[in-house]
């Protein structure tokens, strides 16, 4: 993964004395209340309902197992003894005190790590597929573009004061596994008829409170051209994105003002006086950021190694979480394995300091020392021998991280909500935990299938409730909390945004409407049909006659 | 009495008289004015004693037949966190070759004055509350940075790593 040099420590440790600076002027009142905000928004610093809240950056969710270690520390030291990871492969910490939060910055920087611009009003963390580099699908490997845009967008000085919040999403595989489709800026790699690699430019894309598909504007941009033309797409966003109103304030609404043409036509010509300028990637600079993302050392296997075989047949739990949480791998005889941080009973995403300590110490054994986070808020170790699989499943399953349920319905996308976040409208942590627990049974999960479940507190989406198959959102009805379903949505290739069914319902009625909309899937499902495919068949209505049938008497 | 202004990284007494509403009309001597009154009285007044400023939403591209003449260009930032003229610093710099004074005016804080001129400001006139003294220590606050700026003509991987 990329190391820092003297040029990065340097950047990070002067942002930590900016920052601790800003902080004692803040505490001493020469900074109002409204000046400091977009600073410590800036550097990741909310104030919650509890206590702030700081949100640490993972540069497209790549984690060293000693920086898992020092956020277990911070954890222990500074918060309550966990940490929250978001659906943006960041890492929360819901308690820390304001007057540590440099201290804990300057931690951060020791193992290469940082809050900068994981909020606030400028280009944020830069996310990709959290199987990058070893996907088999893969095109080109995102990191080393992930890095060279962190890089670029990193005190941006142009770029400090935008509109609004701003993220890019890189992917370098067939399959869209990183959302470009629902991003401000996607890029997603595509090769030309000459071999040459370069990027699909989609703009205009996003949750929140107007969802939008993103909108292709241009088809092929060459790899070496990205910056000038991130240059030109944020400088158009920059100059004429909305200021008056926070709610129209992002690109897609710019680019739906303008037409996708009409945008598209405003950045091509910002572009010309731009292209072939000095921000003009060099190959040499591909190359070195190559360097860092080379592949770990791994041995000459064979696959189905006759251990790893007998201790499948053996266990047949063993074997159910091997065919779910792990992934097959580019390598023979390795796998990518996804560690579920969604146990009945906790909040899905929530690590503790003891369980983060736990994982560094598997990314050690197992996976070279390297770790991921998912946009689905799970932890991955890409690289599993498939011989370790029995003792590392053995470990986790002790530690409560081996749940067998990626991508089942208890795998539940979830924002903090209403227990921690002042813009939440409802609470989300305690209905995700209700259905949970309805749907507890994992042989009726198994049989359920594949099935995506997104839960927002608020129409700021971040638990992206839009694109889950199915999407919970809350909404405040008279002071009381509520909660909206929508079917349909879907992330990737064929990204679509789920639709209300109808009215909201209350909370404890939630279980059983989740229920009722899975009775209705079982009941009219083809043979291997997933959830969503039977949806896009059958469309919404057999879901609302089900759902609100009761209501009615 | 003068105000202060930080110019070229020095608190000097500003020469300048900003005029801020272009019902007023302009005063004798080094004035500042608004977009709309320059245009009025930019062939009727001393090139050396008239400025322009622009507002955020002002298009910097009228100004590029004038650039070599104009010896001050203002930008003003209503709130600090508007960002607009940050691309126009750059802009009325890198594209129309403006080389004279580029002032920032309106809610100029210290926070902003290191990316503020890294885009090409090299004048700063702070909010009236503030203290130059005090605050011209925002310029130093970072030592370098990754991206191509008008004062950083190449990126940082252009040098050798
Ligand atoms: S969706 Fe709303 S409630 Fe949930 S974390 Fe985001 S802002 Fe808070």
């Amino acid at each position: 993964m990329y190391r820092y040099d003297e040029v990065d420590f340097r950047l990070v440790n002067e942002r930590v004395a900016q920052f601790r600076d800003q902080t004692r002027r803040y505490l001493a009142g020469e900074l109002s209340e409204d000046e400091f905000r977009p600073l410590r928004l800036m550097n990741g610093l909310y104030v919650q309902r509890h206590a702030p809240m700081l949100r640490v950056a993972v540069p497209y969710g790549m984690l060293s197992s000693r920086q898992v270690r020092k956020l277990a520390h911070i954890a222990r030291t500074y918060d309550r003894g966990y940490g929250h990871f978001t659906t943006r492969q960041n890492l929360q910490f819901n308690w820390p005190a304001l007057e540590t939060v440099p201290d804990i910055l300057a931690e951060l920087a020791e193992v290469e790590m940082h809050a900068i611009q994981t909020s606030g009003n400028c280009i944020r963390n830069t996310t990709t597929d959290q199987f990058a580099g070893v996907a088999a699908d893969e095109l080109v490997d995102p990191r080393p573009y992930c890095e060279i845009i962190r890089q670029w967008s990193t005190f941006h000085p142009e770029f400090t004061y935008l509109p609004r919040k701003f993220k890019i999403a890189v992917s370098g595989a067939e399959q869209d596994r990183a959302a470009t489709l629902v991003h401000d800026i996607g890029l997603h790699a595509v090769r030309n008829a000459e071999g040459e690699v370069g990027f699909r430019v989609i703009v205009g894309g996003g949750l929140g409170r107007t969802p939008m598909i993103g909108s292709v504007i241009r088809e092929f941009l060459p790899a070496k051209h990205i910056l000038t033309y991130l240059d030109a797409i944020l400088r158009v966003y920059n100059r004429f994105g909305r200021r008056d109103n926070k709610y129209k304030a992002r690109i897609k609404i710019l680019v739906k003002a303008m037409t996708a043409d009409g945008f598209a036509a405003k950045v091509e010509e910002e572009w010309s006086h731009l292209k072939d300028g000095p921000a003009t990637v060099p190959d040499g600079e591909f190359a070195r950021m190559a360097e860092f993302f080379t592949a770990p050392a791994y041995e000459t296997l064979n696959a189905d190694d006759p251990a790893f075989t007998a201790k499948l047949a053996e266990s047949p739990a063993f074997a159910r979480w091997v065919a779910r949480n792990t992934l097959k791998h580019k390598v023979a005889g390795y796998r990518a394995v996804t560690l579920s941080l969604k146990a009945t009973g906790v909040p899905p995403g929530d690590a503790t300091a003891e369980q983060l300590d736990a994982v560094a110490d598997w990314a050690d054994a197992y996976s070279f020392g390297e770790l991921r986070v998912s946009h689905e808020q799970n932890l991955i170790l890409a690289d599993v021998r498939e011989t370790d699989l029995f003792a590392l499943w053995e470990q986790a399953r002790a530690a409560g991280f081996a749940t067998p349920n990626i991508g089942l319905l208890s795998d539940i996308v979830c924002c903090p909500g209403g227990d921690f976040c002042s813009l939440a409208n409802a609470k989300s942590i305690p209905i995700a935990a209700a259905i949970q627990q309805r749907f507890d049974n994992l042989d009726y999960q198994h049989d359920i299938g594949e099935l995506e479940l997104n839960m927002s507190g608020c129409m700021n989406a971040c638990g992206h409730h839009h694109i889950g198959h199915i999407g919970i959102l809350g909404v405040d009805k008279q002071g009381s909390e509520w909660y909206q379903v929508s079917l349909g949505g879907s992330q990737g290739e064929h990204a679509s945004l789920g639709k209300v069914i109808g009215p909201s319902f209350a909370q404890d009625a939630m279980p059983d409407v989740i229920e009722k909309i899975i009775d209705v899937y079982l009941a009219q499902r083809h043979a291997d049909e997933r959830f969503i495919d039977t949806f896009r068949r059958i469309g919404v209505e057999p879901f609302k006659e089900k759902v609100y049938a009761q209501a009615a008497h | 009495m003068p105000k202060p202004l930080i110019k070229d990284r020095q608190i000097i007494d500003d020469a300048w008289t900003l005029v801020r509403d272009a019902e007023a009309g302009a005063p004798a001597g080094p004035a500042i004015l608004p977009l709309a009154l320059w245009k009025t009285l930019r062939d009727s007044r001393a090139a050396a004693d008239t400025g322009v400023w622009l507002a955020p939403a002002d298009d910097p591209a009228e100004l590029a037949g004038a650039a070599a003449e104009l010896p001050v260009i203002a930008v003003d930032f209503p709130q600090f966190a508007d960002g607009r003229g940050y691309s126009i610093g750059r802009l009325l710099r890198e594209r129309y070759g403006f080389a004279g004074e580029l002032r920032a005016i309106g809610d100029v804080l210290r926070d902003q004055l290191y990316p503020l001129e890294q885009v090409g400001f090299n004048a700063f006139s702070l909010r009236e509350d503030r203290d130059p003294a005090k605050d011209i220590a925002g310029l130093h606050d970072f030592s370098l940075g990754y991206q191509q700026t008008f004062l950083r003509q190449q990126p940082l991987f252009r040098h050798a790593r």
